[in-house]
């Protein structure tokens, strides 16, 4: 056996391990520690297919961003996740049912599966040699050329997802005195101050 | 023994098969249904660059790239609207998510 397939295999195997526990496990928070396992081996098989930039991307972006903000939520909601659970036994034989159709099936797919060859004859970007060039450079000249539009549809779509979730959860809270500038900065010693005249010997 | 495109196809099914499976069983728990939703997302990435591999493409992993971006947002939108409806009723439960029936 292999270097290559020794890693394969430990990398799969904790991955659709700590997939399952995700689903699997009684604690909310022990499921985001899962998924954020389960995202670092997905990272390393990309590593091994030789999808170095994506690999990074995922563990930044998926682990550092995503997997934390569900941390997050998880610990600033106060839910009874006990309740939560209530039916888990219930649905398990409909939903095992179901998944294992659904396995076989994607399996005896993979099985029968085979690549045209005339696919294989003419990729559309070859990747090239990893002594040529690296894969960020490659993945960026084709992104930023070939691809820009879909690139900035993107942006554009994490901006609209950006603006959505801060419309979501601002709220205007009541009550709350807060600092107004303007107003500060408007007061002028007209309005500020006020000179009286004391007479003498008498307070105000 | 090779690790060819079949073993990293088995993985990928798998993966997404526990995502519809959890999607199944936590039908009351919203955070482990995102949970379960980001699972299947990262199978068909898993799909994406092994077909980009195989094949000699890097187009997929362009797009394996663009999959995540929606992913993020998608995260950030569902965590939002999850946090918005618990500030308004005080529950995750999928079965209070009944304020739009007429």
């Amino acid at each position: 056996m292999t270097v290559t397939a020794a890693f394969f295999y430990l990398f799969a195997t904790i991955t659709v391990a700590s997939g399952f526990m995700v689903i699997a496990s009684r604690n909310p928070v022990q499921s985001v520690l899962f998924l954020i396992l389960a995202f670092v081996n997905a990272a390393g098989l990309f590593l091994l297919m030789g999808a170095e930039f994506l690999a990074m991307i995922l563990v930044i972006v998926y682990v550092g961003a995503v997997a934390v903000l569900f941390l997050f939520v998880v610990m600033m909601l106060d839910v009874d996740f006990a309740a939560l659970r209530q039916g888990f036994l219930q649905y398990l034989p409909v939903g095992g049912l179901i998944g294992v159709i659904f396995l076989l099936e994607l399996v005896l797919v993979v099985g029968a599966y085979a690549v045209d060859p005339a696919l294989v004859r003419s990729p559309g970007v070859p990747i090239p040699a990893p002594d040529v060039m690296t894969n960020t450079e490659a993945l960026g000249q084709v992104l930023y050329t070939r691809y820009f539009y879909f690139f900035q549809a993107a942006g554009l779509i994490l901006l609209v997802a950006m603006i959505g979730a801060i419309v979501l959860t601002l709220r205007e809270r009541v009550g709350v005195r807060r600092q107004n500038i303007t107003m500060q900065n408007n007061r002028t010693q007209d309005t500020a101050v006020e000179v009286r005249k004391v007479p003498f010997r008498q307070g105000i | 023994m090779v690790i060819g495109l079949g073993h990293y196809l088995t993985v990928a099914a798998v993966l997404f098969t526990l995502g519809v499976f959890g999607i199944f069983v936590n039908r009351k728990n919203v955070i482990v249904i995102l949970m379960s939703i980001e699972l299947i997302l990262l199978a068909v990435n898993i799909n994406m660059v092994a077909f980009s591999t195989h094949l000699n493409d890097i187009v997929g992993q362009v797009f394996a790239l663009l999959i995540l971006t929606v992913a993020a947002a998608e995260a950030a939108i569902g965590l939002a609207i999850l946090v918005v409806f618990f500030r308004n009723r005080g529950s995750i439960a999928v079965e209070d998510v009944n304020m739009m029936r007429g």
